[in-house]
């Protein structure tokens, strides 16, 4: 029996959206077998991972909690992946942002005015959106990759973070704890209920959600950078900037993974650690692609990510699992999107015999 | 039957190729004997490339049979045929640029052949012999077209070769050029080797083919001698109903001055590109201008500095201008403003994007038709503009939110360039506007440019159809090395004539003056 | 500076180039071939995971080094599957692979951090050794540094000199011609994908096993991607990866040259400095555009299925 693959010659809607479906269902299976060979049940731990943190509504809560900063990275991202700017960087963005909040927070404990939390919250923007403009500066000026210089930002962010919280920043009545001082409470998100810890960057996010919805499905602008993205030449011969394109990508994709690191200093945590983030410009990108790149998509895909985050810790704690079990889960489901997606523009055929060796049959070989 | 004729070296017997979609080739028979020069004759779409891509095993059939001195054989792949003795010159030709003429054919001969090295003694004596010379030594890149289509036809000559197919070899030649290969390829034929010859164009078909086989829609319309035929015969049995064929259009001769080029020499700092050198040109008001040039000759640069994709300088702003106005500075889109419209050479990636549908790529172009408000695109106005292009214009497709990249390349160019049309521009550039077309849309895109032209609209053609260009332009030129010969009247010059320009023959003092 | 300071540089710049080498290598054969694989961090990871948990476990080295070639190489397998069998986007199954290879190393090697090793211990070579300057760069490494000599000599002849790299180069500029020509393109590629597995694969067995015989979590620090710009800062030129490798080596232990002289600045800004490093390289080598072009693979990245 052989598996062969035809070209449908169009794409095909339904698989566009069956793929991530399928995609998640592989994860699952592919999960439970691991668990199955590391000896656990695996219907139990699927249940930890994946039902067990919704249980109750401070769960739900924490869920939404995960999924704000990974919501607003993978947004920016996909704006910037619609122009086919490969920006590997939210995670050094998001920590810029958060790092620049806590700066300017950490200098105004005292003030006692709406202001201090505008003030700390537009550092964090413009400083996400600086460390994303720095990328859009090399690629434009340059012609530098920015896969690679994103990524590097992204290593040079995470060491002036360390920095900071060690040397500048560090909190000086903190026991020499690498923390900075907690926040005053004028520059702190508030709290949207009593319980819980959703704050009020939740209105910040569906703010987000619904201007890049417009952006990329109504306006113009986004009518140009996905041209920009499916054809450069295209996008050249009829006079779209390409690297003004490119500027406002990246500079989107920054300020909303700035506003992402800078909501999580101001909202949940209060203050600057050194993990501020747990990879989550890096789960952006599988949620980005995961979400199809469509606002409503990713939506759907960062509270799906955020869920595994939360699994993550309730299996730590229940099962002795490693956390490192979200990254794999993550790694897993975009691979496995990867794979599936073949089916948008091929149709899969079972053959009971070997017949004839086609071209299709090549592609599979 | 096969017992009547002498054994043929090569014969084919009802192959049928099926694509999703189509049937590329039908049933098809074909006979080549040894020493003959056989013409494989039929439009663009036909079904030759599939039918020369079965028989050097690049592909398989789906059904019939081939066989090969009388033997039924099944090619499996393209080093089959070359143990055979077949080998193949492409239209694309299927060399690599970053490795030297030695190297490419040493790669191509297989390890058994030699290094490069060991080759290069053999590469100089064949080349000789046949009257193709060549440094084997030289990076391919650095090789003119002609040279490279050199290349590929020593490289088949290295080994014993028993068939040589060749796919359209005169698209990219001069007329001059043209006749030193067929030179080379009479000598071939006198010494028993037998030339599968797939072309379009009936003149050389006749003035080298000993017989022909004709393909219309992937079936065998006819076989024939080609000296014994008529033009129109042939084209008939080529596109069935040949209407439209004869046709020639009145040639006028325009009014103001549109497009004004003067002295644009240009700098093309890509080592693979063409630098341009006094480029001096004029279109009229109400007149199609052609420019002759085999491809390569800077035709990609004029288009690009002429479209505004590569705009110059602000003080070189004089360089070229529209209605007196400069525009050299401007990008393309300022100068879609000043009525310019531009269809480029290649129709998927350049003209139109692939992945995206008809009323997106109506867009494309169009957004400055009030398609567009408050920085909001207008998706109904979108749609019912591109519904109108496709109505006038007889695009064949479900509806206007089919991708581009579904669209046949006849209907592709249809829909590109009355998106073009339809924003009434005062000047149109499209480049090889019926290239890769069938018949019937190459004759509705020439209609609609005359149509343009006497609606009053200023017309630059660039193509390396000359036919065509004496079919529809006015006046004509021809590029070569990145110069401009000077314009004549289509009614006053030839094709001998354009043709040595195309092989740079022209004074270009007279160019200045 | 006086001569034994520079020998203990060139020395340790050789160690901390050899990860870089290793990965470069590989990663520029996969690329002359036209395929991109941004996945070298997780094979790397991975390979180092697996190469010290092997070690660990048998007591055996050299076992551990071929299970972590086998290693990188089972990861290249998945990028061959969805890239080149399925014909999914290079750039984001290279992520992917990324993405999988942290997590499936982290997830891994999580009982296994902080545990203690004895790694490849240096081999001197007697009287060679005692060349000044250069003595103990070449001459008084472990063998795995030996073996990337070796293996960098055995890359450079197949790519230069015969018909093998021949038919990589020409699979990674024309895929269609080569493919008209009778090459098994994605054949090619993909063996060109399981080599570049198998040398992350050993260059993560070298950082576990030899450079520091430890196990930690994304220990390679980026060393896969500095490896991927190091590729475009040689050109794709065998040569120039030895070189480039070797001056990354010296800008990561700029800070053993700084405690030499004396000079006190903070770990955690020095720490910097090879991303920085990458960064003004590539920016200095892409600059122009048309260069770039000149020497990149022509299909570097771009899908290719026969039969189109």
């Amino acid at each position: 029996m052989l598996l062969s693959l035809e070209p449908r010659g169009q794409q095909s809607r339904a698989m566009l959206w069956f793929s991530p479906l399928l995609a998640a269902a592989l994860t699952l299976l592919c999960g439970s077998l691991l668990f199955l060979l590391l000896g656990h049940d695996p219907l139990l731990t699927l249940h930890t991972l994946l039902i067990a943190p919704l249980s109750d509504w401070y769960g739900v809560s924490e869920l939404l909690v995960k999924a704000l900063p990974i919501l607003l990275c993978a947004l920016g991202l996909a704006v910037a992946y619609h122009a086919r700017i490969w920006n590997i960087g939210a995670e050094g963005q998001l920590l810029l942002g958060a790092l620049a909040g806590s700066a300017v927070a950490v200098h105004i404990i005292d003030w006692e005015s709406r202001w201090a939390l505008v003030l700390v919250i537009s550092a964090g923007v413009a400083a996400g959106a600086a460390w994303a403009g720095l990328t859009a500066w090399l690629r434009t000026q340059f012609n530098a990759n920015e896969i690679l210089t994103s990524i590097m930002l992204n290593y040079i962010a995470l060491n002036l973070l360390l920095y900071c919280v060690h040397g500048p920043l560090k909190d000086p009545e903190g026991y020499n704890f690498p923390e900075s001082a907690m926040f005053g409470d004028f520059s702190r998100l508030p709290l949207l209920s009593e319980e819980g810890r959703v704050h009020a960057g939740l209105y910040f996010a569906l703010l987000a959600l619904v201007a890049v919805w417009v952006l990329l499905q109504k306006s113009f602008l986004g009518f140009q950078i996905k041209v920009l993205g499916l054809d450069r030449r295209a996008a050249g011969f009829v006079g779209f900037r390409e690297k003004r394109l490119v500027w406002f990508a990246l500079l989107v994709s920054g300020a909303l993974a700035g506003l992402a690191g800078v909501g999580e200093v101001a909202g949940p945590i209060g203050q600057l650690v050194p993990q501020v983030s747990p990879g989550y410009g890096y789960a952006a990108i599988t949620v980005a692609f995961l979400g199809r790149l469509n606002p409503l998509g990713i939506l759907c895909a960062s509270l799906l990510m955020a869920l595994l985050y939360l699994g993550g810790e309730t299996a730590q704690m229940a099962m002795n699992l490693p956390q490192a079990i979200t990254q794999l889960f993550q790694g897993m489901m975009l691979f496995f999107l990867l794979a599936c997606d073949v089916l948008i523009l091929y149709r899969p055929r079972l053959k009971w015999k070997w017949t004839k060796r086609t071209a299709t049959q090549d592609a599979l070989a | 039957m096969s017992s009547s004729t002498p054994l043929a070296r090569l014969q084919l017997r009802g192959i049928t190729k099926r694509y999703p979609g189509c049937v590329a080739n039908d049933q098809i028979d074909l006979n080549i004997q040894a020493g003959e020069i056989h013409a494989l004759l039929g439009e663009n779409g036909a079904g030759k490339s599939t039918l020369m891509k079965i028989i050097y095993g690049v592909t398989q059939p789906d059904e019939g049979e081939i066989r090969w001195h009388g033997e039924t054989l099944k090619m499996r792949d393209p080093s089959m045929a070359r143990t055979l003795g077949i080998g193949m010159v492409f239209q694309h030709f299927s060399l690599f640029e970053t490795l030297t003429v030695a190297e490419n054919i040493a790669l191509a001969m297989g390890r058994q052949a030699g290094t490069a090295q060991q080759l290069e003694p053999k590469i100089r004596e064949v080349s000789k012999r046949y009257g193709m010379p060549l440094e084997p030594e030289r990076l391919v890149h650095s090789l003119s077209i002609g040279e490279r289509q050199r290349v590929e036809i020593v490289r088949c000559l290295m080994q014993d070769i028993k068939l040589l197919i060749l796919d359209e070899p005169t698209s990219v030649l001069t007329p001059q050029e043209a006749d030193e290969l067929f030179t080379t390829l009479r000598r071939l034929a006198s010494e028993g080797c037998s030339i599968l010859f797939i072309s379009h164009k009936l003149g050389e078909v006749r003035a080298l083919c000993q017989s022909a086989t004709v393909l219309r829609g992937g079936k065998v319309s006819g076989h024939c001698i080609p000296a014994d035929c008529t033009d129109l015969e042939l084209a008939r049995l080529m596109v069935g109903d040949a209407q439209g064929l004869e046709t020639r259009h009145a040639k006028v001769s325009g009014a103001n001055l549109f497009l004004q080029v003067d002295q644009l020499s240009w700098y093309n700092p890509d080592p693979f590109g063409t630098s341009l050198k006094d480029i001096q040109l004029n279109v009229r008001s109400g007149e199609i201008v052609g420019i002759a040039g085999v491809a390569g000759n800077g035709q990609d640069e004029i288009l690009a500095l002429l479209s505004g994709e590569q705009p110059l300088p602000k003080r070189e702003a004089l360089r070229i201008s529209f209605a007196g106005q400069p525009v050299a500075h401007l990008k393309p889109d300022a100068r879609r403003q000043l009525g310019l419209a531009f269809v480029p050479a290649e129709r998927l990636g350049h003209g139109a994007v692939p992945d995206m549908s008809l009323s997106d790529n109506a867009l494309l172009t169009a957004f400055q038709q009030g398609l567009v408000s408050k920085g909001l695109v207008k998706r109904s106005k979108v749609v019912a503009f591109a519904e109108e292009i496709i109505r006038r214009f007889a695009v064949k497709t479900p509806n206007a939110e089919t991708a581009a990249q579904s669209l046949s390349g006849g209907n592709l160019q249809k829909f590109i360039l009355g998106r073009e049309i339809m924003q009434n521009p005062k000047l149109l550039i499209a480049a090889h506007p019926t290239w890769g077309v069938d018949v019937g849309a190459a004759t509705a895109i020439h209609r609609a440019l005359i149509a343009l032209r006497d609606a009053g609209a200023a017309i630059l053609v660039i193509s390396e159809d000359l036919d065509e260009l004496f079919q529809i332009c006015d006046r004509i030129g021809a590029l070569s090395s990145g110069k401009l010969s000077t314009l004549a009247n289509t009614l006053e010059t030839n094709p001998v004539e354009v043709g040595r320009w195309m092989a740079g023959q022209f004074n270009t003092d007279a160019v200045l003056s | 500076m006086d001569i034994d300071l520079l020998s203990n540089i060139f020395f340790a710049m050789v160690r901390t180039g050899t990860p870089l080498l290793l990965v470069a290598l590989g990663e520029m054969v996969c690329e002359k071939s036209g395929v991109l694989n941004l996945g070298q961090e997780g094979m790397m990871l991975f390979g180092a995971v697996t190469g010290f948990i092997v070690a660990f476990s048998t007591g055996n080295l050299w076992l551990g080094v071929m299970l972590a070639m086998a290693a990188g190489m089972l990861l290249s397998m998945l990028f061959a599957a969805v890239a080149l069998g399925f014909n999914a986007n290079q750039v984001a199954t290279g992520l992917a692979l990324t993405i999988f290879g942290v997590g499936l190393s982290t997830f891994v090697g999580a009982a296994w951090v902080g545990k203690p090793l004895t790694g490849f211990e240096p081999v001197v070579i007697p009287l060679l050794s005692d060349i000044p300057l250069i003595g103990r760069m070449l001459f008084a490494q472990d063998l795995l540094i030996y073996l990337s000599f070796v293996l960098f000599a055995l890359v450079a002849w197949v790519m230069l000199k015969t018909r093998i790299g021949l038919i990589v180069q020409a699979v990674g500029e024309n895929p269609d011609a080569a493919s008209a020509m009778g090459l098994p393109v994605l054949r090619v590629r993909t063996l060109a994908v399981l080599f570049g597995g198998a040398m992350a694969g050993l260059a993560g067995a070298y950082l576990s096993l030899a450079y520091t015989p430890m196990w930690a979590e994304n220990m390679t620090a980026g060393r896969g991607w500095i490896a991927l710009a190091l590729v475009v800062f040689a050109s794709w030129r065998v040569f120039r990866v030895l070189l480039g490798a070797y001056l990354f080596g010296l800008a990561s232990i700029i800070h053993l040259v700084a405690q030499g002289v004396g000079l006190s600045i903070p770990s955690n800004l020095l720490a910097m400095l090879p991303y920085l490093a990458t960064i003004v390289v590539l920016v200095l080598l892409s600059r122009d555009p048309i260069k770039t072009r000149l020497f990149a693979p022509v299909s570097l990245g771009k899908p290719w299925q026969p039969g189109h």
